[in-house]
C-alpha cells in the first residue's frame, strides 16, 4: 500500500489499472480527460498492460464497450455530461446485453447554455438505463468504488454495467492522498474476470441482443433487468463487507453521519455531501440534533436503509444538484416515493435545488435550509421546492445583461 | 489475385448455409446477396448488425445463421465490430481462446446506416485499420419503414416521402467513392444477380486483412414496386444499363469487373418499376430521363476514357 496525493481523475485511473483491465474505448471530453490520459500513459510505458482504443464518439465508444464485454474481457470506459448524452442510446442498449463493465462518469451541466462545471443533470439521465450507478465523495471513495463496481457488475447475479460517478472539477481536480492498495491485496478481492457464458466463439455460435416481437419475451427480458439491479443491493452489502475487511474502509450502501439521535437530516450524493458534514458539525456546536445521509449506491437505491435510518426523524432537507425541468429535484421525488406509505416516517420533506453548473453552496445556505425545514415541521407543511440563488448573484446576472444591452446598442440594435 | 474458386457458374455452392424461413420480403434483393456472401464468408463469423430490414432475420428465439450475430443498434455497428474484434484479439494473445475459435466480425447495415447514421463509424474503423467486413445491403431507401427516401435514394424515384411529379429531387450519394477515399484494403459492388462477380468479390474481401467494404445493390420489390419474381431480371438490368457499375477498389485503383459490351438505355431498367411510373405516365418525363441517361452515360465516358 502506498500514499498518493491523486485527482479524483487520477483515482479513477488507478482503480481501472488495479482492476487490470483489459481494454479501453475512449473519448475525450472536459473534465474527464486527464483519466485517459493516465490510462494512455501507463499503456504506453508498459506499467499496464490493457489494450486502449479512441472511437470517434461516445455513442461509438459504449457499443465497442459493450461489444467488448459481451465477448468475455474486462472493460473500461469514462465520460462526461455532453458524452454520456451523445451515448444515451448505447446506455440503454449495452445496459440490456448484461454484458458487465465499469464506466467513470465525471459530472458536468448540460447544454444549454453550454458550460464545463459540474451538476448532477448528466447523470440522472442515466438514472434508468440499467447501468448500476456509485455516487462518489471523495477521491479515495473513486478508487475504492472502481474496484468494488467490478465485483457487483461482474457477480453472476447481477451481471449489469456499472457507473462510478464523481463531480467534474470538485473531485476531478482536487488533489487528495489517496491509499493505493496492492496490487496482490486487489487480485485477491477482485480475481480476473470469468465471463462463463459471455462470449463469442466460433466453436459455440451465439446470437446475442436480437429482435423479439411482442411484448411479452419483451417484458421478460426488461424484467430480468430489473431484478437483476434490485438483487445488485444484496450483492452490493455483501461486496461491501469483504472489501472493508480487505481494506478497511467500510463503503456501505447508505452514508449515515451523525443520524442516530438526529430530528432533522440533510439528503444529498456526491462531493457536496462533504460540505453538507461540515455544515452538521457546525449546527450541532450550536445546539441542533441534525445528521447527513448521502446514498452513494443510487441504482439500486437502497431502500430499506433509508427507511431504517429514517424512522422516527422530524424532517429532511432535500437537496438536488439537478433540475427536472418543470418538476424538479430528481432525488427529492426519489426520496418522496421511498418513504411514501410506510410508518414513522418523517413528515415533512423540503426541497433544494443549487450547485447547477459549478455554482458553490455555502454552509450558511445549508443552516437556512435546516432552519426552513425545523420551521416546515413546527408549521406542519412543506414549502414549495427553492432553488438556491443570492441576491448577490441575480445582481451579477443583471449586469451582464446590462452589458450585453450595451454592445447591441452600440453596433446599431434598437434598444 | 488470379486464382479463383469460381470461375463459372456452376463453381458456386449449391446449397445455402443461410437458413430459410426468415421474414423478409419476397423477391428481397439483399436477402439473395448475402445468401451468396455468407456461403462465401461463411459460418466463422459474428454478424454485427444495425438497424433496418435484416434486423429481423435474428428473432428470438431464432436465428438463420449458424454463426454468431450481435445486433446494436442503427449508428454503431462498426463500433461493435471494433470491441468484438479487439477482445478477441486479446483472448487471443492470451491465450484464452485458439485461433480455431476466432471469428471474422462482419458488419451488415441497409443503406440508411451505411450512408447517413452510420458514416462517421465506418470513417472512423477505416482509418483506424479495423479488421472487418462491412456489407451494406443498399435498396435505396428506408425500407424498413416503408420506403421513405434516404442519401442513397436515385434521382427522381417515389418514395413515400418524395410521391411528388418529380420524385426525390436529390442524386444518389457515391458511397463507393467516399469509402475509397480512406484508402480502406478492399471496396467493391456487387449485386445478387451477377453471382459470379459477387462471389469472387468475396472471396477476395475473405483473404484480405484490414477493412473491407461491400456495396450490393439490393432490388426491392416492396420499395421499388415491381413484381418479386422479376427481382434478378431488374438486378441484371441494373448492370446492363450501367447505372450499378460493377467495380473493385484496392491498392489505389479502381478496376470495372465488368463492363457492359453495349449499355442498354437507362429506361429499360427505369420502366421495370413502379417508383419511375410518374416518368413514363400520363406522358414522358423527357427532361428527367434524358437527364438520368446523361448522368450514366458521362461515367461511363470518363471510365472508358
Amino acid at each position: 500500500m502506498t500514499r498518493k496525493l491523486l485527482t479524483g481523475n487520477g483515482a479513477a485511473a488507478w482503480g481501472a489499472r488495479l482492476a487490470v483491465v483489459d481494454y479501453i474505448p475512449a473519448f475525450p471530453i472536459t473534465p474527464q480527460t486527464e483519466i485517459i490520459e493516465n490510462l494512455e500513459n501507463w499503456i504506453d510505458n508498459e506499467q499496464m498492460p490493457a489494450r486502449m482504443v479512441t472511437l470517434e464518439s461516445e455513442h461509438s465508444m459504449i457499443t465497442a464497450a459493450g461489444a467488448a464485454a459481451a465477448t468475455g474481457v474486462r472493460v473500461f470506459s469514462a465520460t462526461s455530461s455532453q458524452g454520456l448524452l451523445y451515448a444515451m442510446e448505447m446506455l440503454y442498449t449495452v445496459a440490456g446485453w448484461r454484458a458487465p463493465f465499469v464506466l467513470v462518469n465525471v459530472s458536468r451541466g448540460l447544454s444549454a447554455p453550454i458550460t464545463l462545471e459540474p451538476d448532477h443533470n448528466d447523470i440522472m439521465a442515466a438514472r434508468d438505463s440499467g447501468f448500476l450507478q456509485i455516487h462518489c465523495a471523495d477521491c479515495q471513495e473513486v478508487l475504492d468504488s472502481v474496484l468494488i463496481a467490478y465485483r457487483l457488475g461482474e457477480d453472476e447475479r447481477v451481471r449489469l454495467p456499472v457507473i462510478v460517478n464523481l463531480d467534474g472539477f470538485y473531485l476531478s481536480f482536487t488533489r487528495e492522498p489517496v491509499e493505493i492498495p496492492d496490487p496482490q491485496a486487489v487480485a485477491h478481492f477482485l480475481p480476473p474476470y470469468d465471463p462463463e457464458n459471455i462470449r463469442f466463439r466460433a466453436s459455440t455460435p451465439i446470437s446475442q441482443a436480437v429482435a423479439v416481437l411482442g411484448g411479452t419475451p419483451y417484458s421478460y427480458f426488461r424484467y430480468e433487468s430489473h431484478l437483476a439491479a434490485q438483487k445488485a443491493l444484496e450483492v452490493y452489502d455483501e461486496i461491501t463487507a469483504e472489501f472493508a475487511e480487505e481494506f478497511g474502509r467500510p463503503r456501505e450502501a447508505l452514508e449515515s453521519y451523525r443520524t442516530e439521535d438526529a430530528e432533522y437530516l440533510f439528503f444529498q450524493i456526491g462531493s457536496f455531501a462533504t460540505k453538507a458534514r461540515e455544515a452538521v458539525d457546525r449546527l450541532r456546536e450550536s445546539g441542533w440534533a441534525i445528521g447527513l445521509l448521502r446514498p452513494r449506491l443510487f441504482r439500486p437505491l437502497p431502500e430499506k436503509h433509508i427507511r431504517q435510518a429514517l424512522a422516527g426523524k422530524k424532517g429532511v432537507a432535500v437537496i438536488d444538484q439537478n433540475l427536472a425541468a418543470g418538476r424538479g429535484g430528481v432525488l427529492y421525488s426519489e426520496l418522496a416515493s421511498v418513504l411514501f406509505g410506510h410508518a414513522n416516517m418523517p413528515g415533512i420533506l423540503t426541497s433544494f435545488i443549487g450547485g447547477l453548473g459549478g455554482r458553490d453552496i455555502s454552509t450558511e445556505e445549508y443552516f437556512e435550509m435546516a432552519m426552513v425545514t425545523r420551521q416546515a415541521v413546527t408549521d406542519g407543511e412543506a414549502p414549495s421546492p427553492r432553488l438556491l440563488y443570492t441576491e448577490t448573484e441575480l445582481r451579477e446576472v443583471q449586469k451582464l445583461q446590462a452589458i450585453a444591452n450595451m454592445e447591441r446598442i452600440e453596433l446599431g440594435a434598437k434598444p | 489475385m488470379n486464382e479463383t474458386l469460381f470461375r463459372r457458374i456452376k463453381d458456386l455452392p449449391s446449397t445455402h448455409l443461410l437458413g430459410t424461413g426468415v421474414p423478409t420480403c419476397a423477391g428481397c434483393g439483399g436477402l439473395q446477396a448475402l445468401h451468396q456472401i455468407y456461403d462465401v464468408l461463411g459460418e466463422k463469423t459474428v454478424f454485427v448488425n444495425a438497424a433496418g430490414c435484416m434486423t429481423l432475420l435474428s428473432v428470438y428465439p431464432f436465428t438463420p445463421f449458424r454463426g454468431s450475430w450481435l445486433y446494436t443498434a442503427m449508428a454503431a455497428a462498426p463500433a461493435g465490430a471494433q470491441g468484438i474484434r479487439d477482445a478477441l484479439d486479446i483472448q487471443l494473445k492470451k491465450g484464452q481462446i485458439t485461433t480455431d475459435d476466432d471469428l471474422q466480425a462482419i458488419v451488415l447495415t441497409g443503406d440508411g446506416a451505411a450512408y447517413g447514421m452510420g458514416m462517421s463509424a465506418t470513417s472512423s474503423a477505416i482509418e483506424r485499420g479495423l479488421d472487418f467486413v462491412y456489407i451494406c445491403y443498399d435498396n435505396e431507401g428506408y425500407g424498413n419503414t416503408g420506403q421513405q427516401y434516404s442519401e442513397a435514394t436515385p434521382h427522381a424515384a417515389r418514395t413515400s416521402t418524395s410521391k411528388g411529379p418529380q420524385g426525390y429531387p436529390g442524386y444518389k450519394k457515391d458511397l463507393f467513392s467516399i469509402w475509397a477515399a480512406h484508402k480502406p484494403s478492399y471496396v467493391a459492388t456487387v449485386i445478387g444477380a451477377e453471382p459470379l462477380d459477387l462471389a469472387r468479390k468475396i472471396e477476395k474481401a475473405k483473404e484480405k486483412q484490414g477493412p473491407r467494404l461491400i456495396l450490393a445493390l439490393s432490388p426491392c420489390p416492396t420499395g421499388w414496386d415491381y413484381d418479386p419474381k422479376e427481382s434478378a431480371d431488374v438486378g441484371h438490368l441494373a448492370v446492363r444499363t450501367g447505372i450499378w457499375p460493377l467495380k473493385e477498389y484496392e491498392d489505389g485503383k479502381v478496376v470495372h469487373t465488368k463492363v457492359p459490351r453495349k449499355r442498354l438505355p437507362v429506361e429499360e431498367y427505369l420502366k421495370r418499376q413502379g417508383r419511375f411510373s410518374h416518368l413514363f405516365e400520363p406522358m414522358r418525363n423527357e427532361e428527367i430521363l434524358t437527364g438520368i441517361q446523361e448522368r450514366v452515360d458521362a461515367y461511363w465516358a470518363e471510365i472508358e476514357g
